[in-house]
């Protein structure tokens, strides 16, 4: 490992004019469950290392308005745990609950978590679908990003270096919706997804008012497969009507070979995953 | 950017209940500061990238890979180990539990599982196995096959719970 200066600002607002200071040479670390080890490998060697660890606030999970705010410094521990979560998004609690295991999550940031934009994290394809954006500020100002303008190839988001996620704000869903996230593990519990899906839906008079699917570890970001979900809504949905409409999200999928799955295998459990994920919130019996 | 002597801080932490500190280069881990800056070797490495759980410590009180923090982030800290965890000669129920159940065999996971064990206990008395599962999936071992760990917990909250 590099050596580093390591600076420990108080406020966010310092934090931000570090990063002006150091413009280029300069990285947030938060938990460092992430960073920590590409520090290690010397994939990433910054001259300056801002720490959040010291900053007071923004750790707080609030509801006001029709929305959850979740301060980007709240560990994901934190979010699993939340009662507010869980009433309001018990899909986000699902998700966030996935992630590693109890002690990567007791130091993880919900705002690291974010920024890392590895496309096989469990939080994104519920975020995606959710309508979740995030708060960002810098020394410039502030402004709030959708999750789905904020991914745009593995580990790289529209963020600029300067800055800095402050809350994930996530609205409430209709009354009514069922939601699931299936993670699919065929190596070890903590392992990464070799396929993830979350789905909300909901049916009324047997027809599809509302569905909407979210893919990870498929490709360089987490997806919404929206075509899917166009032929789902309005449908009297069977196993076999979702059998035949998963299979567009084939096309949308662009996986990698990994230890987790070779790419065909990845793109053929896309499909398969998708059909049980809707199977699951449109109360289909699965086939 | 490279400097021939490394940027370095001081950290100052308490261990167990005694204060220590020492100065480290910046980039020295949590894990390697304890064993190589404090001399508590109690506290093993294994995977070096938070996967095994062999390296968790008590970091303000919560359970963490000490792996993948750094050491200057953990300055100010109250930090618990291995070390700490018998009363003197007097083993922690944990600790015997993991004797009694053969909870362990080569041991170089030992510390981890004990510690994750002991965070399990503190923060749900009486875990069911499916419980304990959960929160035990992070600490690896090659040796045991997990079913002895699984009962030595058991074993744990029974005599935690009639103390
Ligand atoms: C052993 C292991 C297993 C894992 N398994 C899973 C898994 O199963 N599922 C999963 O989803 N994830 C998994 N992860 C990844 C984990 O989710 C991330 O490591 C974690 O979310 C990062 O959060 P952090 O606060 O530690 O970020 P850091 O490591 O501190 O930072 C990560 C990145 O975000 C930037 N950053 C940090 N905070 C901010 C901020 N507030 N604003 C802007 N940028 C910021 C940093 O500069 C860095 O680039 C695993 C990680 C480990 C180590
Ligand atoms: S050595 Fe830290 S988790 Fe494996
Ligand atoms: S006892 Fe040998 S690795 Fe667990």
């Amino acid at each position: 490992m590099n050596d580093f200066h390591f600076h420990a600002p108080e406020t966010i607002e310092e934090a931000a004019a570090l990063l002006v200071q150091h413009d280029g040479n300069a990285k947030l670390i938060a938990g460092g469950t992430a960073l920590t080890t590409l520090l290690k490998q010397s994939l990433v060697q910054p001259e300056h290392l801002v720490s959040l660890h010291r900053v007071k606030g923004h750790d707080a999970i609030t509801h006001s308005e029709g929305a959850l705010h979740i301060g980007a410094l709240a560990t994901q521990r934190a979010v699993e745990k939340s009662d507010v979560v869980k009433k309001h998004a018990p899909l986000l609690a699902e998700a966030y609950r996935r992630v590693a295991t109890v002690r990567i999550r007791n130091v993880a940031t919900v705002g690291g978590g974010i920024a890392h934009a590895d496309p096989a994290m469990d939080p994104p394809p519920s975020l995606l679908i959710l309508g979740a954006s995030v708060k960002l500020m810098s020394a410039k100002g502030e402004r709030t990003v959708a999750l789905s303008e904020l991914y745009v190839d593995y580990y790289e988001t529209t963020m600029e270096p300067d800055e800095i996620v402050t809350e994930l704000e996530v609205p409430d869903q209709p009354a009514g919706t069922a939601w699931t996230y299936i993670k699919y593990l065929p190596r070890t519990e903590d392992d990464y997804a070799t396929v993830s899906v979350a789905a909300i839906g909901e049916l009324k008079d047997g027809m599809v008012a509302d569905v909407r699917v979210g893919l990870g570890a498929l490709g360089p970001t987490a997806i919404r497969a929206s075509a899917l979900e166009d032929a789902v809504r309005g449908t009297s949905p069977t196993h076999e009507s979702l059998k035949e409409a998963s299979q567009s999200v084939m096309d949308i999928v662009d996986p990698i070979d990994d230890p987790r799955g070779s790419a065909g295998y990845k793109r053929d459990m896309s499909a398969v995953f998708a059909r049980r994920a809707m199977e699951q919130v449109l109360g289909v019996a699965t086939g | 950017m490279t400097t021939t002597t490394p940027i370095k801080y001081t950290v100052k932490v308490t261990v167990n209940g005694k204060p220590y500190s020492a100065e480290v280069p910046s980039y020295r881990t949590l894990v390697d500061f304890l064993r190589y800056d404090l001399g508590l070797t109690g506290t093993k490495e294994t995977c070096s990238i938070g996967v095994c759980g062999a390296c968790t410590i008590m970091l303000d009180g919560a359970m963490t890979a000490s792996c993948i923090i750094l050491a200057v982030r953990a300055d100010g800290a109250d930090i618990q180990t291995i070390e700490g965890v018998a009363n003197g000669d007097e083993l922690h129920p944990v600790q015997e539990a993991f004797i009694a159940n053969g909870g362990f065999q080569c041991g170089a996971c030992t510390p981890g599982q004990i510690m994750a064990a002991k965070s399990l206990l503190e923060e749900i008395p009486h875990p069911t196995e499916p419980q304990i599962k959960e929160w035990m999936m992070g600490n690896l071992c090659r040796c045991t096959g997990y079913y002895q760990i699984i009962d030595s917990i058991k074993a744990a909250a029974e005599t935690m719970g009639k103390r």
